[in-house]
């Protein structure tokens, strides 16, 4: 088990990890690397890599616990027998075309959106807060349904991201029938 | 035009200063070649990023793409170093 925290800032992700304190590799990811490696546009995100490093889950949506269910409306068990079931041997893969269906794969303006994140992120880290700020919301314009940067820049941005901005963009989001969170239907 | 303030390239993480002829021609070239750019003129920076036709290209071999990240300690990890393993990879946000 690898666990990457896409937080824009270490210090929002240590206390998490310093009171989990994982066994497994805990890795910080400021810089949304994985998001641009593995097309991930929210979390949770899991994804299952075989010992020939090949996916044969693609992204998913999964939780480890049933603490927010009443919100998520996805059951942690399910997906926790899945992978327990594909550790032990006990379950058969997906043929390779499922898991290339069942893959989402970026367009340009997603791609575009992550430069616009990456040039931000710099802007950070260099102390351009304001410079950094219009290129977060252009990522966020480029590509709505990315909420690896819409909500994930909240914290740097100095909104809230559980107060009143999210909420009403969650349900500007969701009223309009999109799903904030897309498991994947098998 | 001003050249001696000089022009920041951030190709995929890579910083490198440069003059502003040569920024606009990295910009151009790379725009040209399908990748998407970013720029800030006011802070004088542009990111390089990486086209949809490759990321698509390596999410549909199935091959996982390998990274390298740091823990809270700066200890660096790659996915390279769990060949041979079973890896359930999570990403989560404090958000």
């Amino acid at each position: 088990m690898i666990t990457v925290a896409l937080d824009t800032s270490a210090d929002d992700a240590r206390p998490w990890i310093e009171a989990a304190a994982p066994a497994h590799p805990s890795l910080i990811d400021t810089r949304h690397v994985l998001a641009d490696l593995y097309n991930m546009v929210n979390v949770p995100t899991v994804v299952w890599i075989d010992e020939r490093g090949r996916i044969v889950r693609p992204n998913d949506v999964a939780f480890g616990t049933d603490t927010f269910r009443h919100i998520t409306r996805i059951e942690a068990a399910q997906h926790l027998g899945r992978l327990r079931a594909w550790v032990r041997g006990e379950m058969a893969v997906l043929a390779e075309e499922r898991v290339r269906a069942l893959q989402s794969l970026p367009t340009a303006a997603d791609q575009q959106a992550r430069a616009e994140f990456a040039l931000g992120q710099w802007l950070t880290e260099r102390g351009r807060p304001a410079a950094a700020a219009r290129h977060f919301v252009r990522a966020g314009e480029l590509a709505p349904h990315d909420f690896t940067i819409r909500r994930g820049t909240m914290p740097i941005r100095g909104i809230d991201p559980m107060g009143p901005q999210f909420r009403a963009m969650l349900s500007e989001w969701t009223g309009a029938g999109r799903p904030y969170y897309r498991p994947l239907p098998e | 035009m001003r050249t001696d303030a000089g022009f920041t390239i951030i190709d995929d993480w890579h910083v490198t200063d440069t003059s502003d002829e040569q920024a606009a021609a990295l910009t151009t070239r790379a725009a040209a070649a399908g990748r998407p750019v970013a720029v800030d003129l006011e802070a004088r920076a542009a990111y390089l990023g990486t086209p949809a036709s490759e990321r698509a290209r390596q999410l549909a071999s199935l091959v996982a793409p390998d990274f390298t990240l740091p823990d809270l300690q700066g200890r660096r990890h790659s996915l390279a170093d769990h060949q041979g393993a079973k890896v359930f990879l999570v990403a989560y946000g404090s958000w």
